[in-house]
This record gives structure tokens, C-alpha cells and sequence, in this order.
């Protein structure tokens, strides 16, 4: 498990101001505006967070499996400034690079074994992994995006976020409460799905479950928020699952202890900190 | 509407209390204000709901708890009183491993490891400090005696940390006590990680993480925007836990011949304190997306590298290293260059046949994963050349029987590592290949996680070679497959 530690990012869920309130009576936004203003809920709020982060994996037969981590994040400055929350971008522009640092400390084989990861929009991730009873810093592949973050039901893209233009999207329904926007892959080849449908709440514009298809048409996938609380102004989803219909196991995942706007320093985000962790910052 | 409040609050019920029957739900306090929230909910739907059968209920997913109820901020979690316990809890593992050699060696026992291992580890944070204590206890069939040797691992302990880290300025680190070291780009090749290695376990199947020896050092780290110093002091020699004919049989050049427990290598340690120290560096920078780092290194060859004439033992003759690599990301995958400048001092112009000639050493690396083909599945592939620098003086004074040395000794490593059973089992395939050797050394192995707590692994070390002399053609008669059981906590 160790090498696949490679990604993570549960920062999605480390961040999320609530969505304008006049939105909702302003003329419907477009629908790559509330992609937009989805992902960036989901995964660029506040400046940065810190999260406890538990999983439980359950395979079919009901067996459970536990990873305990703590996650870092920080959002790198955007050059021009744009402010956090800014109104009326329909674009992408908010998404500038991230750093997650994410420290695991269960099951025992894996404790303090860490990741760190430097998220760019459009490239690749740097993406490193420390292994403490050897000292060893090791750079690795952030090639495969779609594998199991550390033996769960969650995708390391589910959990450091798919890039929007990678998928077409559509609008297909708005009701009082949702968004529905159904999404399909540019690149078909170089994903499992064909499509997935998104539930966006419209009051928070946290998406609140999505149903992923294959190829057949059918379902195999879903995703579902549990629960949110409201952590300094921001809505926050702490608990969520990842289903797998096909070999009936699910992941459950829960966030504690989440802060925003930490004003964690850029330099625990380097090799330095791997080596020592940055116990100040982690509680 | 009613309805449409229950299912709204379903979520928010169940994970507190049992959920009220249809009805009954106006002891929810505040529904009204639920029902500015979400007042026509029907109505919204109506489009595509009323006509609809009741299994479509779940095509609007219900709100999780707390969307659609924005009543109160939740109050951030105060736990400011979390100390530390005065005595940390220990994490570790306790494993039991156990192997046999594939065929008899005339020199050595058939079992190539036998020893049930408790590991401890404690970790304490005093102020500013962090106290960390790692430590095995060892009960090893194999080993000649239970005393403790701290420095070979022999015995009943194997103490692999006793540190205290501090930072006594914000851009400075230290650490201080017994400690493992990694430095270096390569994948199970070293050329400017100077740490000691232990080949031992390496070779008899010990987790990865053994082939690490731990060094009494100092470690000072000196970090800035312009490049970041590491320094590794080590007051006295920490030479690698080397073959010594106890546990593996070897090419003995001085017989001519594969030897083992007959002809237990006994070299002369250096072991004065600092005056047969060990000094080493690292300078790094990131520069893009490239790591840059150069190094040196100012010591002793880490493995018996010459040979004292009057006695006969091995020796560790002075070394010094300067090398530098280069790591970056490249088409989805990891590609790293490294080499080194191995200067052997007790034989500047390689015509001593006692010491070792100077080496320059030279890797290249690349490893991705291939989703293309499938899921967690990684592979790395490396080139490596070791030159022996002076080779013509090497052949001209080196005596006639010893086996020469090619001037350059090439290298293939390959890694096959795949995970199964959603990550539960990881099977990993390792091959050393010296097309200039012609011999080989392919490490396999698989661990089955039962659970978070238990797993189980089992392996193959298989050395061949066309001679008995090469690098790992030596090992032949030690080709082992051991398998092993682990419960951590």
C-alpha cells in the first residue's frame, strides 16, 4: 500500500465558504459556471486547512479496513490577486496550485509514512512519498489517476479533484434544491467511466451525490455527502461514502478537527517536513 | 410538504435518533424554517417527480446533515487538551520469519533465516524536542550468541533509532543519536548514500526496510530559498553490516574459492573516535521540477575494500565521494541521473593490489506507473556502469590468481511491483542483470494483508552467475525462499 499512497487529497473537502446567496435568484448560471463554483467549493476553500481524516474500507463480505491520516493544505497565492470567493467567474481562474501534505498514522506498517503533493492545474502532480523506517524520499508516478487511494473505494481524482475540462458538462435539471449535471469525458479512453451525474446543492453548491456509469449505461459507482457542518463560515462536508455496486464494498470517510486559514508557511510543503513532521501545524 | 420535510431530515434523524414515523415528525423543532428552505420542493420537481414511480424518490439524493440547515455554526472543535502521555504508547509489529536455502552450500547451514522479531517504537515530544526510541528484540536462530552487538544487529537487540531532533533556529534542524540516513536518487543502487547498508538482510529476505543500518551521527540541516545543506556527522566509522561468511558464503579471492563459515571474514574496523570519522554532505535545490543535488562524502569504503598484507584481513581503506543527481517528473513517470567520483586515497594511481582503485559511477533511472495497461501497476527500469578508473595499472599489479575485474561493470534493474485484491496483496519483482557479470540477482516477494493488524509474506532471493567471482554470481549456493507472518499494532 505503501507505493500507492501516491496522491491523496482529501482537500477537496478541507475547504468551502458558502456560495453567494444571490446566485440562486440572479438568472441561472450557466453550467460551467456551477462546475466552476462546484470544484471550487469542493476543493479551494479558504486559504488552507488542516483535517483528521478516517477511512473505513468495507469489502463485500463486510470486513473492515481503517486508515487514520492527517491532511495539510495550502493553497498557492494566485498571481493576480483574485479574490477568494470573487464573484461572477465562470472560469476556472480561482484554481491555481495547491500543496497537500498528508501524514498517515494507521494501520501501524504505514505509520508516519507521509505524501506530499503539489497540485498544478493542466500538469501533472509532483507527487512524493516518505518512507520513515528507511529515510527515503521517493518521487513517484502520478500517472495512474484513477486507482484506489490506499486500498479505498476513492480514486486519488476523486480525492484531489478531476480537472472540469477534462469532461463536457450538462445541465439537465434544476430543481429547488439541485443542479443536476450530467458530465462526459472528452477523452473516453482514458477513463472507466462514460458519464457521471452530479447533485449540486444549490445553497452551498457542495455536490451532494454523484452516479457514475460505465460503458453499458449502468450505474457502478456512486458517491454520497453524509454530512456537513459549517467550520469558520465554511461548509464543509465531513462525512461522506464511496459505493462500488459491483463488488458491493464501500468506503466511508470522515473529517475531524478541520480547520481553515491556519496560515500554514509554504516551507512544511518541501522535503524538509517529510523528514520531520510539522507537529505545530498538526495538532 | 410534510413528507418532504421527513425526507429532508431522514439523514439528519437517523444518525441521532431513531426516525419519526410520518406524522409525527412536528416535534422536529423548526421546521418552518426548513420550510423556507426548501418550500416547494414538490412543486421544483414536479417536471419530472409526480408522474414518476416511487423508486424514483432516489434520483434526488437527500441532503446530507447539515445542508439545509443553516441554523448554527458549528463551534470549532475545542481539544486543546490532548497531552502527550507521559510514557508514549509503542508502535511496532511482531513478525516471525523463516527460510531455507533452495540448495545445499558447502559451506553454510540450510536455513538462511530463522528469528521471531518484536519491534518498539517510541516516539515523545518534550517542548521543542522530539525523543524517538526504535528497537528490536530478536530472538534468531542463526545468530552465534544472544549478547547484544549494537553495531552488526547481532544478537538479542538490534537498536535502530535512540534520537533527539530539535530545531534551534527556524531554519535549522538537528538530530542527534543513532539514526537511519537515506540520501540518493537510485532504486536499491546507492552511489552517493555513503549510509551503511545491511547486505545481509538484504540478501536473506528481511523487510526492505533492514537493508538501512542505522548510524551514530549527528545531522544538521540548514534550509533557505537559495538551497538547502544537510550535513551527516558520524564521529566513528559505521561501516556496512557486510557479508562475512557467517550467514552467506562468498567469493574469497585470497583462497580462490567460494568460502563461508569456514573462512569467517574478520576485518580490522577502524573504531577510533573522531579521528576515524565519517563526514557527509548533500546540497540541494529545486529548480522547476527538477531536484538538483550534489554531494560529498569524506570516509572509508563501507564494505572491506583492500587488504592488510600482514595478516591477511580485510580492510576499509579511506574514501572520498563527490557526486551530484538530478530528479524530475518526465511523461507521467519518474526519470532520475546520479553519479559519483569515488576517490579511493590509499590508492591514487591504482597500482596498489591491496586497495581498491578509484571508481566513477554513473546511473540512470526511470519508473511510472502504467494505467494504460492497468491499475497499481508500477515499473521502474535503471541502467547503471561502475568504471574502474586506472585499469591498466589494476591489471599490471594485480596477482595472477585473483580473478580481474572488467573495467566496466554493467547493470539493469527492473521493478515489477502489482497490487491485488484492492491493495491487499502486493506482489514485487526486483532483478539486478550485469550483462558484463553475466550473473544476476532477482529479489520476489508477495505480503497478503489479512487485515489492518496481521499480513503474511513469503519471497524469493535467486543469485546465478556464470562465475563464482562476479558481484552476485558469489551468492549462488544462497538463492533462499523464506515466508513470514506479521501482527502490527
Amino acid at each position: 500500500m505503501r507505493r500507492h499512497l501516491a496522491t491523496l487529497l482529501f482537500a477537496a473537502t478541507l475547504a468551502a465558504p458558502i456560495f453567494a446567496q444571490e446566485e440562486a435568484s440572479a438568472a441561472e448560471p450557466t453550467v460551467d459556471k456551477i462546475v466552476a463554483e462546484a470544484n471550487r467549493v469542493s476543493y479551494y476553500q479558504g486559504r488552507d486547512g488542516r483535517s483528521q481524516v478516517k477511512m473505513v474500507i468495507v469489502d463485500a463480505q463486510g470486513r473492515e479496513r481503517v486508515r487514520e491520516m492527517t491532511i495539510l493544505r495550502r493553497d498557492e497565492p494566485k498571481p493576480g490577486g483574485a479574490e477568494e470567493g470573487a464573484q461572477g467567474k465562470p472560469d476556472d481562474s480561482y484554481a491555481g496550485e495547491q500543496q497537500f501534505y498528508v501524514r498517515f498514522s494507521r494501520p501501524a506498517d504505514v505509520d508516519k509514512t507521509t505524501f506530499l503533493v503539489w497540485k498544478k492545474p493542466g500538469e501533472d502532480d509532483d507527487r512524493w512519498l516518505y518512507l520513515p523506517a528507511l529515510d527515503l524520499v521517493k518521487r513517484v508516478s502520478s500517472a495512474d489517476k484513477r486507482s484506489s487511494f490506499v486500498g479505498s473505494h476513492f480514486f486519488y481524482e476523486d480525492v484531489s479533484g478531476r480537472h472540469i475540462a477534462a469532461d463536457a458538462h450538462e445541465l439537465v435539471e434544476t430543481s429547488k434544491t439541485y443542479y443536476v449535471v450530467e458530465s462526459k469525458p472528452k477523452d473516453e479512453g482514458s477513463v472507466e467511466f462514460s458519464s457521471y451525474k452530479m447533485w449540486i446543492h444549490r445553497g452551498s453548491m457542495l455536490v451532494v451525490k454523484v452516479e457514475f456509469r460505465d460503458k453499458q449505461g449502468e450505474v457502478y459507482r456512486t458517491y454520497d455527502a453524509l454530512a456537513v457542518e459549517k467550520i469558520q463560515g465554511y461548509q464543509t462536508v465531513t462525512k461522506a461514502k464511496m459505493t462500488d455496486l459491483r463488488t458491493k464494498g464501500h468506503t466511508t470517510v470522515t473529517y475531524s478537527d478541520v480547520a481553515y486559514d491556519l496560515g500554514l508557511p509554504e516551507e512544511i510543503f518541501t522535503e524538509r517536513y517529510l523528514r520531520r513532521a510539522p507537529r505545530k501545524w498538526m495538532r | 410538504m410534510r413528507a418532504a420535510i421527513a425526507l429532508l431530515l431522514a439523514g439528519f434523524a437517523a444518525a441521532q435518533e431513531p426516525e419519526l414515523p410520518v406524522g409525527l415528525d412536528e416535534a422536529q423543532e423548526e421546521p418552518q424554517e426548513e420550510v423556507t428552505e426548501e418550500p416547494e420542493l414538490p412543486l421544483g420537481l414536479g417536471g419530472e417527480e409526480p408522474g414518476l414511480p416511487a423508486g424514483l424518490g432516489e434520483q434526488e439524493p437527500e441532503l446530507p446533515s447539515g445542508l439545509g440547515d443553516d441554523s448554527s455554526e458549528t463551534p470549532s472543535l475545542e481539544s486543546d487538551d490532548d497531552d502527550e502521555p507521559l510514557i508514549p504508547t509503542p508502535t511496532g509489529f511482531l513478525e516471525a520469519r523463516s527460510g531455507v536455502r533452495t540448495q545445499s552450500d558447502p559451506h553454510e547451514r540450510r536455513a538462511s533465516i530463522s528469528e521471531a522479531r518484536l519491534h518498539l517504537d517510541f516516539e515523545r515530544m518534550y517542548e521543542s524536542a522530539v525523543l524517538r526510541l526504535a528497537a528490536d528484540l530478536l530472538a534468531d536462530g542463526l545468530a552465534r550468541t544472544w549478547r547484544p552487538d549494537l553495531e552488526t544487529g547481532e544478537g538479542s537487540l538490534d537498536l535502530r533509532e535512540a534520537n533527539v531532533s530539535l530545531s534551534p533556529h527556524p531554519s535549522m534542524d538537528l538530530k542527534v543519536g543513532r539514526q537511519v540516513l537515506t540520501w540518493g536518487t537510485g532504486d536499491l543502487v546507492f552511489i552517493n548514500d555513503m549510509f551503511p547498508k545491511d547486505w545481509v538482510s538484504f540478501f536473506v529476505g528481511r523487510d526492505d526496510e533492514y537493508l538501512k543500518a542505522p548510524s551514530d551521527a549527528v545531522k544538521l540541516g540548514l534550509f533557505s530559498d537559495a538551497a538547502n545543506l544537510e550535513v551527516a556527522y558520524t564521529p566513528r566509522f559505521d561501516p556496512d553490516r557486510f557479508i562475512t561468511g557467517e550467514r552467506l558464503s562468498y567469493y574469497d579471492p585470497a583462497l580462490g574459492r567460494t568460502a563461508g563459515r569456514d573462512a569467517i571474514q574478520d576485518p580490522l574496523v577502524p573504531d577510533d573516535w573522531f579521528s576515524d570519522d565519517e563526514l557527509a554532505l548533500r546540497v540541494s535545490r529545486n529548480v522547476g521540477r527538477y531536484e538538483l543535488a550534489a554531494y560529498g562524502y569524506w570516509g572509508r569504503w563501507k564494505s572491506p575494500a583492500g587488504m592488510d598484507p600482514d595478516t591477511g584481513r580485510g580492510t576499509f581503506p579511506r574514501l572520498n565521494t563527490y557526486g551530484a543527481s538530478a530528479r524530475t517528473q518526465m511523461g507521467g513517470g519518474i526519470a532520475n541521473v546520479e553519479v559519483g567520483y569515488y576517490d579511493s586515497r590509499q590508492d591514487p594511481d591504482g597500482d596498489d593490489p591491496l586497495v581498491d582503485n578509484s571508481q566513477i559511477r554513473t546511473l540512470i533511472g526511470f519508473e511510472r506507473d502504467l494505467p494504460e495497461l492497468t491499475h497499481d501497476l508500477t515499473l521502474g527500469v535503471q541502467y547503471y556502469v561502475e568504471a574502474l578508473l586506472d585499469h591498466d595499472d589494476y591489471q599490471r599489479t594485480k596477482p595472477a590468481e585473483i580473478p580481474e575485474r572488467d573495467e566496466l561493470r554493467h547493470l539493469i534493474t527492473t521493478r515489477v511491483t502489482k497490487q491485488f485484491l484492492e491493495q491487499r496483496l502486493r506482489v514485487s519483482l526486483f532483478g539486478y542483470f550485469s550483462p558484463s557479470d553475466d550473473d544476476v540477482y532477482v529479489r520476489t516477494s508477495a505480503n497478503y494483508a489479512i487485515d489492518d493488524s496481521w499480513s503474511v509474506m513469503c519471497g524469493v532471493n535467486l543469485f546465478a552467475g556464470d562465475d563464482e567471482h562476479t558481484f552476485f554470481g558469489q551468492f549462488e549456493d544462497n538463492t533462499n525462499v523464506w515466508f513470514g507472518l506479521r501482527f502490527g499494532f
